[in-house]
This record gives structure tokens, sequence and C-alpha cells, in this order.
């Protein structure tokens, strides 16, 4: 009976972990109910603007260079977590809130671009379903980046224990997530959208 | 403005009906309230219950909540029901369309979300722990915060009686309707937060209870070894994982068009309802097997425990559970045949409608082949059981009949189809959580429920469900729809009064209930359940004692057998006594869950008023709290070695048994050594 004690460690990581995974994949089913909403409305125009006609896809792919990085930096960032680290984790873990921080920058931009022309969600069922989904993305990213500050404040304040490498396992698990949910939203929303 | 929408005439002073109802429900709670200052046990409440993360106390108090919300609920349908058996011939009744609307939507939300899934998860709560061999789930304090969200939810539905109103719209909801052209006042903003907030307490719940069957089983239990309540519940989670989130998206969805102006679902600007109503039955179908597929698993605990026997098809009843899961998601447009999506996609939702009665049958076959030449005890759980199997089987036909799409036609949001529904929900659902509640009672309390009063409760409803719905399904051959005020028709009449003698006949149930929980209460030491095993149980729930202690399992048992006390009990070594205890790991109990709770059910009232600064408190409230919880230490604790010696001596003690004869490395017990179960 060797997990007589062990068998019921209330934070453990592996269950912490894997509840994680699984509020992921109810997560992912939220972005699937906004993707099939996007595929629904994207050509319910209301005689406004489409895809092509507001979309930038230079513009739009610096803003994926910059969210795919962040997730490479944050790789690293758990490289020097495992290695135990600190420093080398607060670096690649400011590089990271940097390359977030300019995703969600551009995104705003393009946001308050697209409102002040008149084209804002209130435009017509294409719009709203474009910033429902990417909004959604965009919601997604700042409440990470939130929550790697504070990660980093705990990091400074008591080191890599245990519980913050589950933490970090978390964020990153939602990081990576993020980046993935991107590519759709870039494919679906831009690509085919400019096309 | 500094209260946004809120203004004083907010309050329906004006109305007799609502200020009766208010001022009775005020008097209640303030009786209520009286009685816990008087015996000085705010403390106790604060301490031992509301503040628990006790998984057996938690569910305890979700199914508090549901039998208050279902008193609430079935108010409603009395009133429905007395409505239209007064409302006929050129009278118009008691209720005028704007309250009468909203009755039936409170109706159909508080019975669904406040009342059947409260039951349901409540005793998920109270019985997959033990039934698994764990001492707690997963995630306590997510677990306690599960339970207050929705407690802020049931609150903001009760708080729109007294404060501005419901929605009118039928408890779907559906746009434009529900939209702000339509619905420009504060019912359908009550209906989006309760069901938001408590619906993401539904998915944590979900997560939780996956997490725990996955990780915490006790040593030995393979996966098919699970008791097969715990495997229908966990289907029931799989659902929820995979269906309340298109819940959670729809709603936002419903609520950007409301308060930003976005066109989702409006009827203009490119707006597509039709989306909602996809979406919003994606998750309304999985939903309502969410409700019966634990039902399925009390009734096969209930006929197994009672005909003595081990449940017949075990395995085949786990995997047709997952088919009527899966399957479950592949059905949600016959809900809206009339959409005119086309011959080939109605004819497969149609098909695959169907389809379910497969496994469903499978199922029902189980049952009776466990009944089959066992030594059935005829206890009032039983009685549901049976009553079930006959009633369900009756819904699961009308619905085979409505999965034709041609006849759906005819059907569609006829009196027909709330037959149906009540049918199969009432006969499928609540007979089951009502048999699990008089089953598993004397677990989570220590003594019985009065049998006479269950039986006597089961005749009424069953009577009961049957003058009041079968009638509905005559009225709706006959053409009467769903959802009106007042009729005029004499040929409908007779029918409506005997649906409301029906009503009627439930009501005493109900009444037989509250009095036979009054009554067990008093004579609670005629009945009490010493050995914790009082019905000759198969399964691990019934090894400890009744209550169990906070830590359920004084040492962790070892499973060999799918009824592992069965299996223990043959063996003789049931009851045994390690020569040692080792400390047991357990969590501290938390505020935290009932302070997000009362920030969220803050925000929600503030979203529904537009009382912005109000609603950014609520939010920095449930942010605050979240990060005082996540960065306190002071989380767990160890129950030492003697304590569990102690607590164990006097359950043995109370058994009868000698507890040091039981110590381990004695011979393997003889039967006569096992507690004498009162009869």
């Amino acid at each position: 009976m060797t997990h007589a004690i062990g068998h019921e460690h209330h934070d453990s990581g592996t269950q912490t972990t894997l509840g994680f995974w699984l509020y992921l994949m109810t997560d992912c089913i939220l972005f699937a109910t906004a993707f099939a909403t996007y595929a629904v409305l994207f050509r319910n125009t209301a005689g406004g603007v489409s895809g092509k006609d507001i979309f930038d896809l230079n513009y739009v792919l610096v803003e994926t260079a910059a969210l795919l990085l962040s997730s490479i930096t944050y790789g690293f960032a758990m490289i020097g977590a495992h290695a135990g680290k600190r420093s080398v984790v607060m670096g690649w873990l400011v590089a990271t809130f940097l390359f977030g921080a300019l995703f969600i920058g551009m995104e705003l931009n393009e946001f308050h671009h697209l409102i002040s022309e008149g084209n804002g969600p209130g435009a017509s069922a294409f719009l709203s379903a474009f910033f429902g989904l990417v909004g959604l993305h965009g919601l997604h990213v700042s409440a990470g980046l939130v929550w790697m500050g504070v990660l980093m404040a705990e990091a400074l304040k008591t080191g890599l224990t245990g519980r913050l490498m589950t933490r970090l396992s978390c964020l990153s698990l939602f990081w990576h997530f993020l980046d993935i949910v991107w590519i759709c939203v870039f494919t679906i929303v831009y690509l085919k959208g400019a096309m | 403005m500094l209260l946004g929408k809120l203004t004083l005439d907010a309050i329906p002073y004006r109305e007799p009906i609502i200020m009766g109802a208010l001022s009775g429900a005020g008097l209640m709670g303030l009786v209520v309230m009286a009685l816990i200052t008087r015996f000085g046990k705010w403390g106790y409440l604060w301490r031992e219950w509301l503040t628990s993360v006790d998984h057996k106390k938690i569910g305890v108090m979700y199914i508090i909540v549901a039998l208050i919300m279902l008193l609430r609920g079935f108010a409603d349908a009395l009133m429905m029901r007395a409505q239209l058996a007064m409302a006929t011939n050129g009278h118009l009744g008691v209720f005028p369309p704007e309250h009468y609307d909203q009755i039936f939507t409170a109706h159909g939300v508080i019975m669904i979300i406040f009342m059947a899934m409260p039951f349901m998860t409540g005793l998920m709560n109270i019985v997959v722990p033990l039934q698994i061999g764990a001492r707690d789930v997963a995630f306590p304090f997510l677990n306690s915060l599960s339970f207050w969200l929705l407690v802020a939810g049931a609150v903001l539905v009760n708080l729109s009686l007294g404060v501005g109103n419901f929605a009118r719209t039928g408890w779907v909801a559906y746009p434009p309707l529900s939209e702000l052209g339509f619905s420009p006042d504060v019912g359908v903003d009550y209906y989006t937060w309760a069901l938001q907030i408590s619906g993401i307490g539904t998915t944590l719940t979900a997560i939780n209870f996956l997490v725990t069957v996955i990780k915490m089983r006790a040593p030995g239990m393979k996966l098919m070894q699970m008791p097969i309540f715990t495997w229908t519940c966990t289907w029931a989670n799989v659902l929820i994982a995979a269906s309340f989130p298109i819940l959670t998206g729809t709603l936002a969805m419903l609520s950007l068009d409301r308060y930003l102006g976005f066109h989702f679902f409006t009827a203009e600007a490119g707006g597509n309802a039709m989306m909602y109503l996809n979406l919003f039955w994606a998750w309304g179908h999985p939903e309502v097997y969410i409700l019966v597929l634990p039902a399925f698993g009390i009734f096969s605990e209930v006929v197994s425990t009672f005909t003595g026997k081990r449940l017949f098809g075990h395995k085949s009843m786990i995997i047709a559970s997952g088919v009527i899961s899966v399957l479950g998601f592949m059905v949600w447009l016959h809900h809206f045949f009339t959409m005119g999506s086309g011959a080939d996609v109605n004819a497969f939702f149609g098909i695959a409608t169907m389809v379910i009665s497969v496994p469903t049958g499978v199922k029902l076959f189980n049952w009776l082949f466990t009944i089959y030449r066992g030594r059935l005890r005829f206890t009032s759980p039983v009685l549901w059981t049976l009553g079930f199997m006959v009633t369900f089987s009756i819904g699961g036909m009308t619905g085979v009949l409505m999965a034709v799409p041609g006849a759906d036609f005819v059907l569609h949001n006829s009196l027909f189809l709330i037959a149906h529904f009540h049918n199969t929900i009432i006969g499928g659902a609540v007979f089951g959580y009502l048999a699990g509640f008089t089953f598993w009672f004397p677990k989570a309390f220590g003594f019985r429920l009065n049998e006479k009063l269950g039986k006597a409760a089961f005749w009424f409803w069953q009577s009961g469900f049957y003058f009041a719905f079968m009638p509905l399904y005559v009225l709706g051959f006959m053409g009467m729809t769903r959802r009106l005020n007042h009729t005029n028709n004499p040929a409908w009449d007779p029918w409506l009064y005997l649906a409301c003698f029906g009503a009627i006949l439930v009501a005493c149930g109900i009444a037989c209930q509250l009095l036979q929980i009054a009554v067990s209460l008093r004579d609670r030491n005629k009945a009490l359940d010493l050995s914790g095993d009082p019905w000759e149980g198969h399964t691990l729930e019934w090894s400890t004692s009744s209550p169990p202690p906070a830590y359920n399992f004084a040492v962790l048992p070892q499973v060999r057998d799918i009824d592992a006390f069965t299996d223990m009990k043959e063996r003789g070594e049931a009851y045994t006594v390690p020569k040692t205890y080792e400390p047991i790991h357990m969590p501290k109990n938390t505020s935290a869950g009932v302070f997000i709770g009362g920030f969220t059910t803050l925000l929600g009232f503030a979203l529904i008023w537009h009382i912005w600064w109000l609603a950014l408190l609520g939010l920095a409230g449930i942010v605050g709290t979240f990060l005082v919880r996540a960065y306190d230490d002071d989380r767990d604790y160890f129950i030492q070695p003697d304590e569990i010696e102690a607590t164990e001596r006097a359950h043995y003690e109370r058994m009868g048994l000698d507890f040091d004869d039981y110590s381990e490395g004695e011979p393997a017990g003889t039967p006569d050594r096992r507690p004498v179960t009162a009869a």
C-alpha cells in the first residue's frame, strides 16, 4: 500500500494537468461553436464589406508571426524551468509576454481601425461573427497574459516550486492551444476571406 | 445613471399574486433564519456546510437546492394547469399573458437547470467518490465553487420574481423573439445570465468528476469495474464537457446581440435565427441524456441490489450508455424538422433518432433479465424503478413516433410533444432521482426514510403523471398547441380538467414526500442505519459507515470485482481492520467558493440591470478571491491515526462488532460475523 497516503494529494501535478487538459477540450468546443457560426454567417455581409475588403494579409502575417514566436519562446521558458534556472525562465517569459502583447496590440489596432471606418460588429452578421471569433481568441490571449504576469510575480517571490511548475505547465498548454486555434483563425478567416 | 435600468417600478407591487408569492417566500425565509438564530446554528452552518469541500455535504446541499426549486417549478406547473382549466369558453383565467408567459418560461428553466441538474449532480457528488473508493473528488475547492455558481444562477432566477421580470420567450428563448427588438426588458437577460453562470459551474463539475474517476479509483479497480451508476455519470460528464461549452457560446452570442448590437441571430443585417436553434439543441439534446443517463444508472443499482443479483450485462450497459451518448449528439435537428432543411437531412436525423431506441432497449432488457429469477424486494426505490420501466417505454415510443419527420410536421409544438418530453423526463430522470434519493438517503444521513409515505408518494406521482399527461397526448392529436394562455374549444375542456386533476395528484405525491422527510426525521431513531449497509448493497459505498466519516474509508479498499463489496463480504474480508492506520491527507474547508458565488451573483445582477460600476466590482471580487485562494498555502491537513481509530471503533461498536476481532491477519471472517442488517 505504497500510495495509501500519496493517493490523495489534492494538488498533485498530474491531476491538475489532466483537469486542465479537459478544460482545454471544453474550450476547444467553445471555439468550434464560434467557428461554426462564422462559417454560417460569413457570407451575410448585408450589403457591407466582406473579408476581401478589410483584411490586410501582410499585417496579419506579422501578427501571426508574433504569436507563433511567443510559443517558441514559451517553449524555451519551459526548458529553463525543467532545468531549474529561474533567470532563464524569467527572461523567456518576458520575451513571450512582449510577443503576446504585440499580438494583442496589433489586434486591438485592427479592431479600432475597422470600427472607426464604420465596419464594427453591428454593421453585419459577417462582422459580428468576425469580431466574435477573433475577439474570443483575443480575450483568451489577454487572459493568458494576465496569468503570465501573475506567474512571473510568483516565480520572483517563491522560486520554481512544484506548485509553480504545475502552473507553468498549464499555462504552457494554454498558450500552445491558443496558437493552434490562431492557425485555424488565420486560415479560415483571413486567408480564405482575403481570397 | 448610478443604478442603470433599475428603478422602483421594477418591483411588481401592483401584482397581488406575485406580491403574495414573494411575501410567502420571504416569510418562510425569515422563519428559517429565525430558527437558525434561535438555536445558534449560524456558525455551525457556515463552518460545517456552506464552506465545506466535502463531496458528501456538497451533494446534500445540491439536493436541498433541487428540492426547493422543485417546489418553485411545481408551483408554476400548478398555476399553468389551473389557468388552462379555468380559461376556457370565453373566460380568461387569472393570469394575463405577460405573466403567464413568464410562468411557463420559468417552469422549464427551473425544472431542467435548477431542479433536475442539481438533483443529478447532488447524487453524483454523494455517491461517485464512495463507489470508486476515493476520499474526495479530484478538485474539492472547484467542487464547492461549482455549487456556489449554481446557487448564483438560482438566486438570479428567483430574484426576477421580485425585481423586474423573467423571460416571456419559453425556456428555449428563440430569437428573434429573445432579441432586444422584441424583448427589450430585463427578462431575457435574467435568463441568459442565470443559465450562463450555472452552466459554467456544470462544466467545471464535469471536468472535476472525469479527473476523479480517471485518477482516483481505489487500487485494483479497472475502468470496466466501476459501478454502473458511476459509469452512467461518467458518460453524462463526457456529454457535459462536450455540450455545455456550446450553450456558453450560444448565450454569449445572444448577449452580444442584446448588449453590443451584434447581429448573430437578429432578423436584420444578415443575422440567422436558425443558427441559434441549431446551437441551442446541439447542447439541448445531449442535455436530456445528461439528465437521464445517471437515472438509468440508479435504476440499475436499485434493480441489482433489491433482487440480490449481479446486474445482468454490466458491460453491455456501459457500452449502451456510451452509444446513447454518441448518438445523442447526432440528433439535435429533430427539434426543428419544420425548419425545412430538406428531405435528406430530415431523414438522417429521423433515423439517427430512432436508432437511439436500440441501446435504450438493451438497457430495458438488461433490467428485466436482472429481475428474472431474482427475489425482488418491493421497496419504494423498486416501485419507482418499475414505474419508470413502464412509463419511460411509453415516452420512448412516442418519441420514435415523432422522429418520423412527416408525423413531426403535424405534432411539432403541439401538446403531444409536451406530453412526450414530460413522459421521458419525469418518467425517466425524475423517477430515477427519487429512487436514488430514497436508496442513498440512509448513506447520507444514517437513517432510512419512512417506507409507507414513500410508497404513497410513488403511487400519487405515478397515477398523477398519467392523469396529467395522457390527456396532453390526446389534446395534441386534437390540435392544441403549447404555450396557449386560454382556449375556446369545448372538445378540449374535459381533457384539460383531467390534466389539472393529474397535477393535483402529483401535488399530493410531493406533499407525501415532504411529510415523509419530516416523519422520518422525527422517527429516525427507529430506522437507524447502524451497519452502513441497509439494503445488502453490492458496491463500496455500503462498506463504510452511514453517514461516512470525512475521510470515507479508513483504508482504501482493494477491489477485485465489479460488485466489490459483495466480493469482500463473500471472501469474509469486509470490515477487516488494519494493524495500524496511516495519517490521511484531507483538504481544508474554504469560504472562497461562497465569496466567488456571491460576487458572481452581484456581477450577474449588475449586468442584467446595466449597473456597470457594480459589474466591475463583482468581477474584481471574483478575480481577487480567486487569487487569494490560489496563493493560500494553508489548504490541507492530516487526520491522525488515533483519531481514525477512535472513529472506526465507534462505528464498529454501533454495528455490534468487536473492533479488535477484525484485525488484519485474523482468519477470514465467517458469515455470522457479518453485521445483522435491519430488515
